[in-house]
């Protein structure tokens, strides 16, 4: 019974999928909110499946190939936090774009539900059922808007190219089981600190695994897909995949490099090493030619990539804390920055050009005061949480000694300040293209400015964040 | 060593055997006329030899990636039926809950259509 | 007690907030009702503050109130040390706000931006609030600049006029040279203890002060004595003494309220109390204490003849306040450090009384600010004739009143004092009080009595001011006449501050002259026996009274005969125009040259653009690797991943 109490939310989950699903085939289209909020409702009843069974320590279930850790159970708690957000956001969108169907909510629970496995995967494989069924759903959320030619030419990108990532990771797990003889975790991190353990195969392994690592972040060079498929996707869709799904990538790379692969550290911290440096460079420099909003988030979005590496560099307690920190911070922010671009977009009308955000305080000084919050927390201004991500991720590399790394990290940073102002000078020094006033439900009104205060609020007291971070992992 | 391949060789053998008897059995018992339609290449549904750039309904994706679903998820079954007895009584919950979620599934495409053909 | 603390410091704070930010909402009798209700619950809470520390002997309160930031072994607290001095500069601190909130309701009547007043007045008292009550240097820090905001935003409250605008200027920069000295020398202390709370802070100060530090090569200066002198140039900038005193009399631009909050009660003194509050390290620093005597001194006298030839009634006042800062540096310098705060306590009452009264003057004038078109105001405004007079007899030190206790001890401390430059400062005080007694009743024979030179419109219907402004007054004179009376005794040699304030045995004059102390009587007797101040106060009374009462035409006639020190201090030595023609001037030249060749050419054209330019283009270029096809993405993985094998391969 103890396992099945400790995989209690992936267990929660899954029944609540099957009764979303059936529940929704049988509902005609005028009452579809009632999958809307039977989602929601299965993110509490998650929530609370994963606080109320949260171990103290870290304790392992079905045979060593699942584990249960309050580092975990806080990431997925994050995760609920942040699809909750996601479905909220995209309602009357998907309502105004005739998308709204139940499907959007099972994918994207499906997708969670994956994102969950991998957080406490245990195993080479589980991380990899988890890795899939998020995949998966990924792709057919991309597809999703069926007549938009551009979507499923990006879904068709995506499920190409994700299937060679997975088909790398898959290579290189199986390398690592032909030296260790399991796939198990911690007995492979066990095998790895044995002297003379690291052989040529087993580099050859990890040179593998970090390809499906840094396609799964999207780190330069494996990061083609991530712009197209940002902008080929629907918004609500874009938000998601923009959002959540880092988490997924975070555990990734948490499980395996750091934990299972973590003697490795001396092999693996230049490969990331150079990924961070590129994702860096291309992710901002690529970001200032944007003139689509969706397409300059994807390269933020690499950019800070490159940020969330860095933590894995350092190799420390601290950098891994760090690099929670970062992600966690990072979905909040993607989270209201799309959530942003779908406030500007009406039927008929994505919002999508940067030109849409101008004269936005003239239309709504709240809401162009939100979008600034998000703008200055993405480009590292202080008081900002986005401040202390970069703040934190930076010291753990200095910590480690890696000064040239940090100082690449700082210039680059404010490189990209540049694209992140741009938007806030278009907000507020540029005159309107169309102002008409924007509408939203009160609901999506309250919780997009709760998101954008949060911005602010970590950022005042970061201590809250940064000590629960400290004290779950490492 | 060899030896634990023994009944491999002998499975081999007697397939090729059977293949052949079942072959030779009907051109001797069959007799009858052969036209042109009758020796032509068999594939279902379609004409053997057309233009490749031809239209056909999209239908049967459907139908063949449901059908491949359901095949390999029951095939499942099989190596389940063979080892109930020691795996017992968790091995047959278990099976009850991967079939349950297979059934939602089934409900699922069935209530979305995917099982008309029109 | 936190949650009183809390109170005390946040009401002022909440009201500003909701006076400020919903002005409009809740209108004028709105904004004054809450705000004034904020700064009398701080008052009060501050008087029972004091009450339970100064009279029931409640410990020294010290602790944090909430962590801000933990850098290493360095924390960042917001934190309260509420101790005897802190309790009694609280007191006096929304004493006198309160009071000015009151007098504002008058003043500023007929103002636009009332509501607007309200909100920075008490977010200034705040400010001070959160100042006083630290109990480290990190929010001392930040009382230290909120208060510098506000008084920038309170100088310039008229902004449409272009001298407050450059007053406020005139004020914000002249204090940042003061406060950047200040912030130095917080960062020498950081270096060297690497704590920013008092407390911990202290305890290394006699080991400071035998380590040394090397700032010009080959010059060895103790780490203590720079540190010190550091944050003694913070108090310059902020305590307005010479030669960073320039920005105070400018400062008379703002409303009259905030003349007097600022400059009499609150800001100023923000130097004096810092100083008093860091005596355990000033006091290890003999040469630091040099240094502030000396200054102390020279404002103190300097500043003093200024005010003789000043014909705006405020900047009279104002020069006043300059140098009865000078007396308070001064004891600071002597390690009379509670004679120092005495005086800033007594002084406070009787300077808030003097600008209220001028502002009273100012509105039954109709913002008339010049004496010489003043004149016989007596019978016309007989509750501000006879509150004016209390404060100018507490001002020159008459026997009884409370400047006569807080100056008298002063000076005779100073006299006592072995800091090398105590006997210069002794007789810079004591001419001043001369001085003092000169201009404070030269203002005041202009003002009530003489010839009426007022303007006949406005005499047609001159009357006394409304009763806000005249209770303030009376609220105020009281205190003035008798706050020293009471409390010299137990203030000063009671030992109240013996836990808040330290004194090394050899510097400890307050403790000889209390030796000498029998109550308050037998001061004030003893003073017409043996204190030459007392004489000269009233010589300047009397020289006051020959050359503007008896013979008013003599003036202008020894002004033209000692023509070269007239035109001095019309001047004010000078020092705005040193300021603006050698500072400024210099700056700005330097500036345009650097902004020319350096910024436009090598930094703008080469770095800033070129560099800009390199990733605009950059951008551009690698923009163009996204085709959109599929297998140029599928290519740069098969590359990356190939990258990665060799680069394994040459590693090995």
């Amino acid at each position: 019974m103890i396992d099945l109490q400790l995989a209690a939310a992936e267990v929660f989950m899954v029944c609540a999928i099957c009764v979303v699903l059936l529940v929704d085939v049988w509902l005609p289209d005028e009452r579809r909110l009632l999958t809307f909020r039977l989602a929601l409702l299965s993110l509490v009843g998650a929530a609370v499946c994963s606080a109320y069974y949260l171990p103290n320590g870290s304790v392992t279930a079905f045979s060593e190939s699942f584990v249960t850790d309050p580092a975990s159970a806080v990431m997925k708690i994050f995760a609920y936090l942040i699809v909750g957000l996601v479905f909220i956001y995209s309602r009357d969108f998907l309502m105004r774009a005739g998308l709204f169907k139940g499907e959007f909510f099972i994918l994207a629970l499906f997708a969670l539900l994956g994102i969950m496995v991998m957080l406490s995967a245990h195993s080479m494989l589980t991380m990899y059922l988890g890795l899939e069924l998020l995949a998966l759903s990924q792709y057919a959320l991309v597809a999703f808007d069926r007549d938009s030619p551009i979507a499923a030419e990006s879904a068709m990108k995506y499920f190409v190219l994700g299937a060679i990532a997975s088909g790398t990771l898959l290579y290189g797990i199986s390398f690592i089981y032909g030296v260790t003889g399991t796939i198990q975790l911690g007995a492979i991190a066990a095998h790895f600190s044995q002297p003379g353990a690291i052989t040529v195969p087993a580099l050859l392994g990890l040179a593998f695994i970090i390809v499906g690592v840094a396609f799964k972040f999207g780190a330069v060079p494996f990061h083609m897909w991530l712009p197209d498929v940002y902008q080929g996707s629907s918004t609500p869709v874009t938000l998601f995949i923009g959002s959540v799904p880092k988490i997924a990538a975070f555990a990734l790379a948490w499980r395996i490099l750091s934990e299972s692969l973590g003697d490795m550290h001396g092999s693996w911290q230049t490969m990331l090493a150079v990924l961070c440096v590129l994702s860096l460079v291309i992710g901002n420099i690529v970001a200032i030619a944007q003139s689509n909003i969706k397409r300059m988030l994807a390269y933020s979005t690499i950019s800070h990539v490159g940020f969330i590496f860095m933590g894995f560099i350092a190799g420390t307690e601290d950098g891994l804390q760090a690099a929670m920190f970062y992600t966690l911070v990072y979905t909040l922010m993607a989270a209201a920055a799309f959530g942003m671009v779908i406030l500007l977009s009406r039927s008929g009308f994505d919002a999508e050009n940067l030109d849409d955000f101008k004269g936005l305080n003239a239309r709504s000084p709240w809401f162009a005061f939100v979008m600034l919050m998000v703008m200055f927390s993405m480009a590292g201004v202080p008081p900002f949480v986005g401040f202390y991500a970069k703040l934190v991720v930076l010291g753990s590399v200095l910590d480690a000694g890696l000064i040239w790394l940090a100082i690449t990290g700082v210039l680059l940073a404010v490189i990209g300040a540049f694209y992140y102002l741009r938007v806030v000078w278009f907000m507020y020094f540029v005159d309107p293209v169309d102002d008409s006033p924007l509408d939203a439900a009160l609901d999506f009104r309250v919780v997009i400015s709760a998101n954008g205060l949060g911005l602010l609020a970590l950022g005042l007291f970061p201590g809250v964040l940064l000590d629960l971070c400290a004290r779950v992992i490492g | 060593m060899l030896a634990n391949y023994a009944p491999i060789l002998i499975f081999l053998v007697v397939a090729t055997g059977l293949g052949l008897v079942l072959l030779a059995l009907g051109f001797a018992l069959g007799g009858g006329q052969k036209d042109a339609e009758k020796l032509s290449p068999y594939e279902c549904g379609f004409e053997a030899f057309e233009d490749t750039r031809m239209r056909f309904d999209v239908r049967y994706y459907l139908v063949a990636i449901l059908f491949i679903i359901f095949d390999l998820e029951i095939a499942f079954l099989f190596p389940w039926a063979v080892s109930l007895d020691t795996i017992g009584l968790f091995g047959l919950v278990a099976m009850g809950i991967f079939l349950a979620v297979l059934i939602v599934g089934f409900i699922y495409e069935w209530r979305k259509g995917a099982l008309e053909w029109d | 007690m936190e949650g009183i603390y809390l109170t005390i410091v946040l009401c002022p704070l909440a009201a500003s907030i909701v006076a400020g930010l919903f002005g409009r909402q809740i209108g004028r009798a709105g904004a004054h009702s809450i705000t004034i209700a904020a700064v009398a619950v701080s008052f009060l809470l501050s008087a029972y503050v004091l009450k339970a520390i100064a009279v029931d002997g409640a410990a020294t309160y010290n602790a944090a109130v909430y962590r801000w930031a933990a850098v290493g072994a360095l924390t960042m607290e917001v934190g309260f040390l509420v101790d005897h001095l802190t309790a009694l500069m609280m007191t006096v601190v929304t004493f006198v706000s309160l009071c000015v909130h009151v007098y504002t309701i008058g003043y500023m009547h007929d103002d636009d931006g009332y509501q607007r007043f309200f909100s920075y007045i008490s977010l200034f008292t705040f400010a001070m609030l959160m100042l006083v009550m630290s109990n480290n240097f990190l929010q001392l820090f930040f009382g230290w600049e909120a208060v510098g905001v506000v008084s920038y935003l309170l100088i310039g409250f008229w902004y449409k006029r272009d001298t407050a605008i450059f007053a406020n200027m005139k004020a914000f920069l002249v204090n940042r040279v003061g406060d950047f000295g200040f912030l130095l020398g917080i960062a020498a202390l950081l270096m060297y203890t690497g704590s920013l709370d008092y407390v911990q802070v202290f305890g290394h100060a006699e080991r400071l002060s035998g380590e040394s530090i090397e700032i010009v090569s080959g010059m060895q200066w103790s780490a203590l004595t720079v540190a010190c002198i550091c944050l003694f140039v913070g108090a310059m900038g902020k305590s307005a003494q010479m030669p960073l005193h320039v920005w105070l009399p400018d400062s008379m631009e703002g409303p009259t309220p905030i003349s007097a909050l600022i400059h009499a009660a609150t800001m100023v003194t923000a130097g004096i109390f810092m100083v008093a509050r860091m005596s355990p390290l000033f006091e290890h620093s003999v040469t630091a204490l040099s240094v502030v005597i000396v200054i102390g001194a020279t404002t103190a006298f300097l500043t003093g003849l200024l005010g003789l030839v000043q014909n705006d009634i405020k900047r009279v006042v104002a020069y006043s306040t300059l140098s009865q800062l000078g007396y308070m540096t001064v004891a600071l310098g002597a390690s009379a450090y509670a004679a120092g705060i005495f005086h800033l306590a007594t002084h406070a009452f009787f300077k808030a009384l003097l600008f209220l009264a001028a502002g009273s003057v100012i509105i039954a004038l109709h913002h008339e600010q010049d004496m010489r078109n003043m004149g016989g105001l007596r019978k016309y405004m007989p509750i501000t004739y006879w509150t004016s007079l209390i404060g100018s007899l507490a001002l020159i030190g008459f026997p009884g009143f409370s400047g006569f206790f807080s100056k008298d001890i002063l000076i005779e401390a100073v006299h006592a004092s072995t800091t090398p430059g105590a006997h210069f400062a002794y007789w810079c005080v004591l001419i001043g009080v001369f001085v003092t007694a000169l201009y404070s009743f030269r203002m005041f024979f202009l003002v009530f009595h003489g010839e009426e030179r007022i303007d006949p419109h406005v005499k047609s219907h001159l009357h006394e001011s409304p009763w806000v402004v005249t209770v303030p007054l009376i609220a105020l004179a009281i205190p003035s006449i008798v706050i020293g009376w009471l409390t010299v005794g137990p203030v000063l040699f009671g030992g109240f501050f013996d836990e808040a304030i330290f004194v090394l045995e050899e510097h400890d004059v307050v403790g000889e002259l209390g030796a000498e102390f029998h109550g308050s009587l037998a001061f004030v007797t003893h003073a017409f026996v043996a204190s030459p101040a007392l004489y000269l106060a009233a010589a300047g009374v009397l020289v006051a009274w020959f050359l503007y009462m008896y013979r008013p035409g003599l003036p202008g006639q020894i002004s033209e005969k000692i023509d070269v020190i007239h035109r001095l201090l019309v001047n004010k030595y000078y020092f705005d125009w040193f300021n603006e023609n050698v500072l400024a001037r210099g700056t700005r030249c330097l500036g345009g040259g650097l902004s020319r060749f350096g910024d436009q050419m090598v930094i703008d054209g080469g770095i800033v653009n070129g560099s800009a330019r390199v990733v605009a283009l950059l951008s551009i270029v690698v923009r163009n690797l996204q085709s959109g096809y599929l297998y140029h993405y599928a290519f740069a993985m098969i590359i990356g991943l190939a990258a990665l094998i060799g680069w394994l391969v040459v590693e090995l």
